[in-house]
Formats: C-alpha cells, structure tokens, sequence
C-alpha cells in the first residue's frame, strides 16, 4: 500500500498521464524526472501520454500483495504506449486466461487501492480492452 | 440567447448479470421481472468502478465531443446517490483528473434517481445567467438493492456527463420545467447500507404522478404536443414503466425506443434518462426535438426540451456511442461473483 501524501503528489500522473519530455534531447519520463538520463538536460515541458497502447508482456499475479488479494489472479502487462514509451500497470475487464502479448488497449480511470471500509481511496490507471 | 450541450459522454461497466441468474438465487420467478418488469440483465460494476472512475471516464468523452479546454470549465456538479464518500465531494476528484483544477465550482448533488438531471439543469442556469462559459452536469450510480429485493434486479450503474454552454452547441435547450412533491416512495437513511421502499407509494403516486405532470406542464408551456418529438426519454426504473408512462402521454415506441435503455443493463439511476439521452444524440437529427424526463424518488421530475443542431453529426462519432458500448463484449458474471463485487460478502476482518 502506498501512503496517502505519496499518492497525493503523483495526481498529475496517476489522474492525468503527465509525463515529462526532455527539451535538448526529446526523451520521454513517466514519472518525470529532475534531470534527464540521457543527456543530463534539466529542462522539460509537461506532455500527456497517449492513452491507447499495445500488450508487449505481462505477468499474471496468483498470490497477491496485501490489499490486493480479492482481486487475485490479475493481470500486470508492461504496455507500448502508440509512439510513446512503455507503461506498467493492472489489465481489467478481460479474462486473464485469454490476455495476449499484442492485445490493443487503453487506460481508464479506476480505483486502485483503498484503506479498509473508512480509509481514503486512491484512484489511478489501468489498461482495459480497447473497443 | 441560446444554451444548450456542447458535448456529451456515455459509461457504461462492461459485467453484466441476467435476471435469469439473480431469480435462481432467491426461488423467484424470472418471467415476472422478465416479462412484467421488461428486464433482461443489468451492468454490473467491478469492484474498482464507482461513481467518480466512471464520471472521470464519461467527463473525458464529453470533452471529446465538446472540443474544448476543460480549464474553462466554471463548475463541476455530480448527481449520485452512491457517492463513494459521505464527506468529500466526487467532483473534485474528478475536476482534478479531468483536468479542470482549480478555477471552477463544485458540489455533489443528491435527490435519488434525478440528482444528474438536476446537475444538468444547474450547469446550463449557470450558462444562462451569464456566470460562466462553460459547466459540466453528472448523472452516475452504481446503485445496490437489497439481496432478494425486487430492486435487486434492477438496481445497475452507468454514468452520463454533458457540458453546457453558448457557442458550438449538439443540443439546444428550448424548455425546462421541474415538479417535485414529498412523497414516501424510497429513501435510504444514513450509515444503512441499502434502501428501503414504501411499497404502496411506488408507481402511480410517485413516478407516474410526476413523470407524467412534469412532461404535460412542460409540453402545455412550451406549446408542444407529443407529435412534434422525434424522440422522447423518460427515467427507467424498469422496462415497463417508462414505455406505460409514454403510452400514456400520447408517444409511440418508435419515439423511445432508441433511448430506452434499462432492458439491457438496468435501472442507472442518476444516469437512467442523462444516458437515454446520450443513446438519443448518437442517431439525432439536425433539428429533431427531444422530450426528456427524469423521476427521482422523494420526489421529483425534471424536464427537458432539446433541439438537436448541425453540429450533432460532426462530434458523434468522437467518443464511444452508447448502444456500442452496451453491445461491445459484455462479460457475464454469476451471482456469486457479482456478489463479491458488490460487497455483499461478509468477510472476516
Ligand atoms: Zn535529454
């Protein structure tokens, strides 16, 4: 579980796919970096992630971290973002036996952990089949 | 000056149950909901659904359709009888995610199945009176019924979002009426986890009685007849209810059918008519004029006069339409699974 603060100062990229692109050199962080890996450059513009991508792998998770155990088994795909970079998170709406690497889908709005029946609920992204 | 909706979104889950499945459960008979009810199956939410992932989703087609920067929007009103919390608004989870932070108004409304319509109508006031630009009404659910109850196979989610403004408009606004009384029907008090109903209230003095006096007042003041409609959408508790109701007023199938959506996934409500609606827009004509009444329980209709513009036909196509994502690979689940997704289990803490 990740805390509250935390999840609070990652709104811009967990509501909005705000990345960070590198001025000198284009790189492409999700999340954004301070200075860049590539070329060392410290300046970047805010650019938003396309939200339409294609399976490149994934893991099916059986035994699942606390928190997430009724949610058992899910999958966790790594995603190529259309000409963007690549992005890691939960896949829904689909059967898990039936994922494949190549799959076509989007990100969508959805909780993603919640602190017991009276804590906060954090909200973020995951990839649902593209219609 | 004319106001009116410059863009429109849809959400419907994808999971699904059929009344066949809930009926097996509790010994009831699946021909009665079935054929008395009109109900086929209804949407079902995942656990990771709720009314603010589901307005954030439908905000973001509405603003697709609208073309416009959703910084200018001036206010964000969600109608929810499922808000997630008791105290801290949905809107601004979705203002933030939707990316209309921090200059813009906002509150959650509630008044059972018509809070989203009675968003609608505050979002285009506000146009009206010349406070803002642009404004965003929410109509979302995802609303339980007891297990065992009648409400049960209907009780569903889905949500609707429609931004208001002056310029550039898919529907304009040509007559609004409301008609509200206190009436017994449904409530559900506070930390009770379901509703109750007062059985004898439901239908003729509740959503007949104010369905059927919002859409006559409406219709006498604004001069028009049932006839001068192409469409007309009323809330859908069931299937029955809104096709008697509009039998009653003097429309034909033809008219609602398009926007009758409850036989395929449920009662919505807040979203119930907001999504007839949207289901009405994705066909609508340039010029056709759209009859809309909402019903909520306590009790209340609002009513709507839409004329559909030119515009309708270059923005439809630039988000999911609403009978598509109904029909696009549903997933189908038991009740037990359903069960579980909708916390009806009690589990060892
Ligand atoms: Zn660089």
């Amino acid at each position: 579980m990740i805390g509250l603060a935390r999840h609070w100062r990652e709104i811009p990229q967990r509501y909005r796919y705000e990345a960070a692109r590198c001025d000198k050199c284009s790189a492409v962080y999700f999340p954004p970096r301070l200075v860049c890996s590539k070329c060392r450059g410290r300046e970047f513009t805010k650019t938003v992630l396309p939200q339409t991508g294609k399976v490149e792998t994934f893991t099916v998770i059986r035994v699942a971290p606390t928190g997430f155990t009724d949610e058992a088994p899910y999958a966790v795909a790594v995603v190529k973002l259309d000409d963007s970079i690549r992005v890691m998170a939960q896949v829904v709406d689909c059967e898990v036996e039936k994922l494949a690497i190549g799959d076509r889908v989007r990100l969508e709005f959805r909780k993603v952990q919640q602190d017991g029946e009276a804590g906060a609920i954090c909200y973020g992204y995951k990839f649902v089949p593209e219609a | 000056m004319e106001v009116g909706i410059v863009g429109y979104g849809a959400y419907v889950p994808r999971h699904r149950i059929k009344v066949e499945e809930i009926a097996q459960v509790w010994g009831a008979d699946a021909p009665t909901y079935k054929k008395g009810l009109r109900l086929e199956e209804k949407s079902v939410p995942s656990p990771d659904q709720d009314v603010i992932t589901m307005s954030v989703e439908a905000s973001r087609r509405a603003l697709r359709r609208a073309g416009v920067d959703p910084f200018e929007l001036g206010a964000i009103y969600i109608g929810s009888e499922s808000h997630p919390y008791a105290v801290k608004p949905s809107g601004t989870v979705v203002a933030e995610a939707i990316g209309a932070t921090p200059n813009l108004h906002c509150a959650d409304l509630e008044f059972a199945c018509k809070a989203g319509s009675e968003g609608m109508f505050i979002a285009l006031s506000l146009v009206k009176a010349g406070e803002m630009k642009l404004a965003l009404g929410i109509g979302a659910d995802t609303s339980q019924g007891a297990p065992g109850d009648a409400l049960e196979y209907s009780a569903s989610a889905g949500a609707a979002a429609f931004i208001m403004g002056r310029e550039r408009l898919v529907a304009a606004c040509e007559h609004t009426f409301s008609f509200t009384t206190d009436t017994p029907d449904f409530w559900r008090r506070e930390y009770q986890h379901y509703p109750r109903h007062g059985g004898r209230f439901t239908g003729e003095p509740a959503y007949f009685k104010h369905t059927l006096s919002c859409a006559r007042e409406l219709m006498k003041r604004a001069g028009l007849e049932p006839g001068d409609f192409k469409f007309a959408v009323f809330h859908q508790p069931n299937g029955k209810f809104p096709l008697t109701a509009s039998e009653e007023l003097g429309f034909t199938r033809e008219q609602v059918q398009q926007g009758l959506l409850s036989p395929s996934i449920g009662n919505t409500y807040s979203g119930a008519s907001p999504l007839g609606l949207t289901a009405i827009l994705d066909v609508a004509k340039p010029g056709d004029r759209i009859l809309m009444v909402s019903y909520g329980s306590g009790s209340g209709s609002d009513g709507f006069v839409w004329r559909v513009t030119e515009r309708i036909e270059e923005v439809r196509s630039l988000a999911p339409q609403t009978w598509a994502q109904i029909k696009d690979r549903p997933v189908y689940v038991n009740y037990g699974t359903y069960a579980k997704f909708r916390g009806k289990i009690l589990k060892a803490s």
